[in-house]
């Protein structure tokens, strides 16, 4: 299992050897079945998922099984910000209970996951803009979040090369920050939750992809793969962005359709700005990573697609936004960009629940705000997988509350993926 | 960037149009409430071809009825609805 415990001291003992002795972080998995529970993707939430199950369930004889590579899908293409203050109390309690999590992270996987709380902001561009981040921020506060409503000097403060001119094509009147909120380092997120199941026993399975389900009945009983039939207990899809496709193999359709979205990253720089900046009235967010890019993104493309490719002018939308708030970032150039698919659910919030087939249960429909989730996501989609009982704070989320009335809607938007 | 070859005014960028929905997942008015709940809900949302209902918007404004491949890209066909 690879260099054993990372510290300061197996670091040192590493530099005396010219760094030779590190091993690989997790073995590579053969399927071994039967399994007590498979969890079909390796991305952050799957893996987290296998490593809440045998660390905090006990349950051992756990596999992941991933069409790709680890951290090659949505883990690995996201803009890695981390947050919780939304405004409907379901997700509140849910992305909070995340956060809680992020903040204890890489002591719990004995892995750097390099999760920077630098604060999450979100401007406000208008009296009513502000009215609205008030409301917000009182409810939070009511529900024990922290939210500070802030200023437009107290935000020229924060980021100064922002364009504070009153003239401004988006001028800025304040803003509502969540402290607590960051980044992290996405990738990491994977690998160290893949190594930390590893270490307990998880079988990660790369380059298998699931072609179809073995069933019994209305139960399910494994999974079919690319390597072969695989036995489980209970088999859990976990592949955000491919959920439509996954389930549709077990002859279900979903409230989700998939939609592409956009990111880009700038040559790296020195520190200029240390926040999440985030317009919800423009729909832009970017942030510095820790390496100096400057890592920002928008909407997505409004219209179904698995391509991973997204066309340019979305990305014109977002980084049009993003100089006319900071202009100085009209002078760096543009390093990358690329797409991601993600799992547009038809509420907008997340569905971690059972579905209509035994042994089968679901945690998909992200939309493009899943990273944040991903330590919470894993460790409730786990309690449901080894007992079969949703947990509290998971419960709302279920795929019956679309025909029962119960849709958690934050944005309003009703069911059209495409206005989200 | 998908060029869409509208039937009514030749071929015009993705941006003049809109994706509405699936061709299946029409909701109609005298629908029983089980089909009109699974028009709403659910979706094949196939990693392949599927019929879908966009609108030029920034054309015509005439209702299309698309065959396109979420996965290439290829559009098949476009005809008026």
């Amino acid at each position: 299992m690879g260099a054993g415990r990372y510290s300061a001291l197996s670091l040192l003992r590493g530099a005396l050897g010219g760094h030779r002795h590190w091993g690989r972080a997790w073995r590579a998995g053969e399927p071994r079945g039967p399994y007590d529970v498979i969890v079909i993707g390796g991305g952050g939430h799957g893996l987290a998922t296998a490593y809440y199950l045998a660390k905090e369930h006990g349950i051992r004889r756990v596999a992941v099984i991933e069409k790709g590579w680890i951290g090659g899908g949505n883990t690995g293409r996201n803009t890695t910000i981390v947050r919780s203050n939304y405004r409907q109390p379901q997700l509140q309690r849910l992305l909070e209970y995340s956060l809680k999590l992020w903040h204890g992270l890489s002591d719990e996987l004995n892995y750097n996951v390099m999760f920077s709380p630098r604060g999450a902001l979100f401007l406000g561009h208008s009296d009513a803009d502000m009215a609205r981040l008030a409301e917000r921020g009182d409810a939070l506060i009511a529900m024990g979040i922290d939210a500070d409503l802030i200023d437009r000097d107290a935000v020229a403060r924060l980021v100064p090369l922002f364009d504070m001119r009153r003239d401004a094509r988006w001028p800025i009147e304040g803003g509502l920050i969540q402290r607590r909120g960051g980044t992290a380092r996405h990738d990491a997120v994977a690998w160290g939750f893949a190594r930390a199941a590893d270490n307990l026993g998880v079988d990660i399975i790369e380059n298998c992809e699931v072609t179809g389900f073995l069933r019994d009945g209305n139960r399910v009983t494994g999974v079919r793969t690319t390597r072969g039939d695989i036995a489980a207990g209970r088999t859990g899809i976990c592949v955000a962005g491919n959920s439509g496709h996954v389930a549709g193999l077990a002859g279900l359709k979903l409230p989700i359709e998939s939609h592409t979205l956009q990111a880009w990253v700038t040559e790296p720089v020195k520190p200029m700005i240390d926040t999440v900046v985030m317009s919800q009235t423009l729909h832009c967010y970017f942030s510095q990573s820790d390496k100096g890019g400057i890592v920002g993104g928008g909407d997505p493309d409004f219209f179904p697609s698995y391509a991973q490719r997204g066309a340019p002018i979305r990305l014109e939308d977002s980084i049009a936004q993003a100089i006319s708030l900071v202009p100085a970032l009209s002078r760096l150039r543009m390093v990358r960009s690329w797409a991601g698919v993600t799992d547009m659910s038809f509420d907008g919030s997340p569905i971690i629940g059972e579905t209509p087939l035994d042994g089968l249960y679901l945690n998909g429909g992200w939309c493009y705000g899943g990273f944040k989730a991903t330590p919470g996501s894993g460790r409730l989609y786990a309690h449901l997988l080894a007992t079969g009982q949703s947990h509290p704070i998971a419960a709302p989320f279920d795929l019956a509350r679309f025909a029962q009335g119960r849709t958690i809607d934050e944005a309003g938007a009703g069911p059209m993926p495409q206005n989200r | 960037m998908l060029l869409i070859p509208c039937p009514h005014c030749g071929p015009r960028i993705q941006e003049e149009f809109a994706y509405e929905r699936s061709a299946d997942s029409v909701v109609r008015l005298d629908d029983a409430p089980a089909v009109a709940m699974t028009a709403l809900f659910s979706r094949a949302n196939l990693r392949g071809e599927e019929a879908e209902i966009w609108v030029h918007a920034q054309g015509c404004g005439q209702w299309l009825r698309l065959t396109r491949d979420r996965m290439s890209h290829a559009i098949r066909s476009v005809e008026p609805l």
